[in-house]
């Protein structure tokens, strides 16, 4: 049975979003780090945030990285259960993958965890790393989050015990002092609550991607606290200490209470594409 | 207060940055993370040469994105790595040279004693690589390219690169240890 996606369509698509995650950011985030810049108080984070700004603007200009920190590449993969491919999805992104390393260029990130050997081409045991979740309708839909070191280094995972709900808001607001200037704030912060040990990092890391700025009342007095520290950009001080947070939930074992906090650098950078839909 | 300063740095220029002063530099930098501040020890304890200076060196702490043009290397994206993980190692290295200025992001754990009156660690903006990438006009060598494109030491040629700030002056003083110190007491204030 023919497919109706073929290898060569992942491929670049894949190599297509990865130049636009890596050069240019999702207009929320902009107009996050615009808003912060107005209301910024200190002259050194506003300094801060014109440099960002700028350099959004150049790497854009440029066709270039934003970061030379270009990620472990991370992908969320929506198949739709009627998407017919007869082809390995796995090897079609990783060929994009080594296709955008090239081209682009990106810088090889991926080392071997323990003789730390690079492969040079971001390719490696387990990376990219793609998550699959099956969806409706015949399409697939393509999520790249290249992630920085930087960020990804001050995440943390906790198992609370079930009563301490109430210990959540702190475990974050201790999380995101600890990180300090060291992720490259203003950050975005994800927060997974529930599920289990790995599903909670799941729901955080997937929390990175929603829209910088919708978030609920909890979301926001969480921000609100973690701004109060005054952290600010890059640990140099100010009003700016994130832009948002996002939190996702799951149910999880009565008698466990695991909270992910899965830390993002000012570049949130995701693109997506959605391929054979509606054919 | 802002300066436009030129490597090699001096000792009174070093000597007269306080924290939070903003710096433009001009010369040429070294970039060193994780690998070859390794590397750096393990010869420097075999008492064996290294293949560059570092009397009077800025480093920085980077690992470029880099490209071979015409057999020539360009620097693509290179803004400053998290500067913290290189905290444990800096001691002994500033102890058997005498770098004058370290730059990188996100200030370093317990080295103030080890700068004084000595070297300054200045911060760039993190993230902002294709801003610092315009301001690196030439990369003049690189050492060590077995260790890869982001641990190998690269010799960048620098006009105005900047802006730095100056996080952690010669003088003991640490702009972010002081604003940690104040973020610590409102999460000890918050319910």
């Amino acid at each position: 049975m023919q497919g109706n996606i073929s290898y060569d369509d992942v491929v670049f698509s894949v190599a297509d979003i990865l130049k636009r995650s890596e050069t240019s950011l999702p207009h929320d985030v902009i107009n996050a780090l615009r808003t912060a810049k107005a209301n910024e108080s200190s002259p050194v984070a506003r300094e801060q945030l014109e440099a960002i700004l700028k350099n959004i603007d150049i790497a854009s200009r440029k066709n270039i990285p934003i970061c030379q920190d270009t990620g472990i590449l991370i992908f969320f993969v929506d198949i739709g259960r009627e998407a017919r491919l007869d082809f390995n999805l796995e090897e079609a992104i990783a060929e994009g993958v080594r296709l955008a390393t090239e081209k682009i260029p990106l810088r090889p990130n991926a080392v071997d965890p323990i003789s730390r050997n690079n492969s040079g081409n971001n390719i490696g045991d387990g990376i990219p790393d793609i998550k699959y979740d099956l969806t409706e309708g015949n399409g697939i839909k393509i999520t790249v989050a290249p992630k920085g070191a930087g960020s990804e280094n001050m995440s943390t995972l906790k198992m609370l015990n079930p009563t301490e709900t109430g210990e959540i808001r702190r475990f974050v607001l201790e999380t995101v002092l600890k990180a300090g200037g060291k992720p490259c704030p203003p950050i975005v912060v994800g927060v997974g609550i529930g599920g289990s040990f790995d599903k909670a990092a799941r729901l955080a890391k997937l929390a990175l991607l929603e829209d910088t700025g919708k978030m609920d009342e909890l979301e926001r007095s969480i921000l609100d606290d973690i701004n109060s520290l005054g952290i600010g950009p890059m640990g140099l001080g100010g009003d700016t200490t994130a832009l948002a947070v996002h939190v996702k939930k799951a149910f999880c074992h009565t008698a466990s209470l695991p909270v992910a906090v899965n830390i993002q650098c000012w570049a949130n950078r995701h693109a997506s594409v959605t391929l054979g839909d509606g054919e | 207060m802002e300066y436009h300063l030129k490597t090699p740095l001096q000792k009174e220029e070093i000597l007269k940055l306080d924290i939070g002063d903003v710096i433009y530099l001009t010369g040429t930098i070294l970039t060193a993370r994780d690998e070859a501040h390794a590397r750096i020890l393990e010869l420097t304890e075999k008492q064996e040469e290294l293949p560059f200076d570092l009397e009077g060196a800025v480093i920085y702490h980077c690992g470029p994105l880099v490209q071979k043009k015409n057999e020539k290397w360009e620097v693509i994206a290179a803004g400053p790595t998290t500067s913290a993980r290189m905290s444990k190692m800096t001691p002994l290295l500033l102890k058997n040279y005498n770098v004058s200025a370290l730059i990188g992001k996100g200030g370093m754990d317990g080295v103030t004693d080890t700068l004084k009156g000595k070297c300054a660690y200045l911060a760039f903006t993190g993230g902002c690589a294709a801003l610092a990438a315009e301001n690196i006009k030439n990369v003049t060598n690189v050492h060590w390219p077995d260790l890869g494109m982001p641990e190998a030491v690269w010799e960048l040629e620098v006009e105005n690169f900047g802006p730095l700030v100056v996080g952690i002056d010669a003088k003991c003083n640490d702009l972010f240890s002081e604003i940690e110190e104040k973020a610590g007491k409102v999460v000890a204030g918050l319910r």
